[in-house]
């Protein structure tokens, strides 16, 4: 009888527990929703990459085709060159990022006014909010063939004769790295600002009495004391080194096909088979290529995050 | 500040600084100008700080003929409202329940939004999806759904927030006074996120301002649906077919109306609303939020 009536209170409890989380769930449940078709219908739509895509019979219902598409991805050089490019980029990337963002951030931190130090601050997180159109206006602007800032202005200055940017490749890693950085390089800077901010000033100030140079300072308090921040936020980076800022490379170099060798990165390539070329299988297999590599990559990173500093580790 | 002023390092840290500064100012600056120079001056005279002739006729031409493009800013003005205001509400809601420590099934709820952070199908397969699925080609919705609705990073850093900057103790007196779920969500955890909130907006707002990948893949016929980015992207696909025709027809109609000014004319005007919402950008960056804001 007892435990009758225990358990009746129990189911009791239990409904009465739901009743008060319920709201809750269901507060939950629209972005559930969005997620679950925004993210998670994609995530099993991966699946393509295996399929004959049919577009009467859809993502689910296309027949299987097992391996073909990915024997027809690897047997062009395009998967080579893109995945070349992608990874090389994007080295390129952290390492430019990382050791100019410090540079800048130890001297920023050390202008004489506090105004000056926010006038830099915005100089240089604003490009950082600009968007890829944008960009791609402003470096039109000095390459264009005809009336770009460079090839009337400046390369006259030096005697030089004009440079028809958007086909020549051999450019490209250099203005793809320099614009990169003047937009990007905002980012990390003000994350390495925030972390040399927070040292205790005595520290410094001791340093100095024992007339220890600027260099010294920065080698011995600035930099160990950076240097957790300096490795998640690197490895944070590796973590995505699959995946490229698509923008930045379709949209700056205009699309132009002469220069592909150089432009061309996994992103781009998976919209330009899909878009462009129609050919759904092989972009369907470079996109699964990406998702699956980049996972593992983010996985392993975050392992030896982890190692570094469990606190800084994503998960 | 800590040493005499003017130390070498000092001077050579903010003579760098001011020439990076420079650096980032001169090509915006170069924007302005460019929308403010005679169309044939830059044409042949190329792009230029100092144009031998200044003319506002660009201007002119979006406000007295340029339908196509004051309706695309109308377009992303109204897609960048609606949008925000949904990402902020669905973004709040879901974090609210996850910043609950006793709620039964927070584990699971977590993983859920924290793995699309980690995995993604990527293009391919959410393109066939919204077009094949939910038919989503030439609709407003195309500019709205895909991608910018909800981002897990948003949740995680609104729950992080109500879970270290609203004590528990808060949330119970709430409850003993007999106050529902909802009613503590609305009237406590609302109002005291309101910094979060505000941030998470102006990213969400950013995003949908920005946006151009949505009208590239899902804007194909109707065009009255392009926002100002996409104008802009369909601009120099024109440019460059109007530079590469050989027919001298299409060459002088183009001269006649100022074209590259207009561009960069609708480009600066594209970057105005982002100044609006630089100093909450830079509120959030400069603390260093970023780092530890999606875990806890």
């Amino acid at each position: 009888m007892d435990a009758d009536r225990a358990g009746e209170a129990n189911v009791k409890s239990k409904a009465a527990k739901f009743k008060r989380y319920l709201p809750l769930y269901l507060m939950f449940l629209p972005g559930a929703v969005y997620l679950l078709i925004n993210n998670y219908i994609p995530m099993a739509g991966l699946v393509v990459a295996f399929k004959q895509y049919n577009v009467r019979k859809g993502l689910f219902g296309s027949p299987w085709i097992g391996f073909s598409n990915f024997k027809f991805l690897f047997s062009t050089p395009d998967a080579m060159v893109i995945t070349r490019n992608t990874i090389l980029y994007n080295a390129a990337f952290i390492l430019i990022n990382t050791v100019l963002g410090i540079i800048f951030a130890i001297f920023i931190c050390d202008t004489i006014h506090k105004k000056m130090q926010k006038v830099y601050q915005s100089a240089i997180l604003f490009p950082y909010l600009m968007s890829a159109v944008i960009l791609s206006y402003i470096v039109y602007a000095f390459l264009s063939q005809s009336t770009g800032m460079m090839n009337k202005s400046i390369l006259p200055l030096f005697g030089r004769d004009p440079v028809n940017w958007y086909s020549e490749a051999g450019y490209w890693p250099f203005i793809l790295i320099f614009t990169n950085t003047w937009k990007g390089i905002g980012y990390g800077c003000l994350i390495y600002i925030s972390a040399i901010n927070g040292i205790d000033p005595t520290y410094f100030e001791a340093a100095e009495l024992d007339g220890a140079t600027k260099w010294q300072q920065i080698r011995s308090i600035t930099l160990p004391t950076l240097s957790p921040t300096i490795i998640t936020l690197t490895l944070l980076s590796v973590g995505r080194i699959f995946y490229s800022d698509f923008g930045l490379f379709y949209q700056v170099p205009r699309n132009s096909g002469t220069i592909y060798s150089t432009t061309n990165v996994i992103d781009t390539y998976v919209y330009r088979g899909l878009m462009q070329q129609s050919n759904v299988g092989m972009s369907a297999a470079a996109g699964f290529y990406q998702s699956i590599v980049g996972f593992a990559i983010v996985l392993i990173a975050n392992f030896i995050v982890r190692k570094f500093s469990k606190e800084n580790a994503l998960f | 500040m800590r040493e005499k002023p003017f130390s070498k390092f000092q001077v050579l840290s903010n003579v760098i600084m001011i020439i990076w500064t420079i650096l980032v100012i001169l090509p915006f600056l170069l924007l302005l100008v460019s929308s403010f120079t005679d169309e044939n001056t830059l044409v042949a005279n190329g792009y230029s700080f100092f144009p031998a002739k200044l003319s506002a006729a660009a201007y002119v031409y979006i406000f007295r003929s340029g339908t196509k493009i004051l309706k695309a800013y109308g377009i992303s003005i109204l897609v960048t409202l609606i949008g925000t205001v949904i990402n902020v509400a669905l973004s709040a809601m879901m974090a609210y329940p996850l910043s609950l420590e006793k709620l039964p099934g927070k584990n699971g709820m977590n993983f859920f939004v924290f793995f699309t952070m980690l995995f993604n199908g990527g293009i391919v397969p959410s393109y066939l999806m919204w077009t094949g699925i939910f038919h989503i080609k030439d609709t407003l919705a195309a500019q709205l759904l895909p991608n910018l609705l909800l981002s897990a990073w948003n949740v995680m850093i609104i729950r992080t927030y109500f879970k270290t900057s609203i004590p528990d103790s808060l949330y119970e007196a709430a409850e003993i006074d007999g106050a529902s779920q909802f009613t503590v969500f609305s009237k406590i955890a609302l109002p005291l996120g309101k910094p979060i909130l505000v941030t998470v907006a102006t990213f969400a707002g950013l995003g949908y301002w920005n946006v151009w990948t949505n009208g590239l893949y899902f804007i194909v016929k109707n065009k009255d649906l392009y926002n100002v980015q996409n104008l802009l992207n369909q601009m120099v696909s024109n440019i460059q077919y109007l530079a590469s025709s050989t027919n001298s027809n299409v060459t002088s109609a183009a001269a006649a109306i100022p074209s590259t000014a207009i561009q960069m004319a609708i480009a600066f005007v594209a970057i105005l609303p982002i100044m609006l919402v630089f100093p909450t950008f830079q509120k959030y960056y400069s603390k260093g939020l970023t780092l530890g804001g999606v875990k806890g």
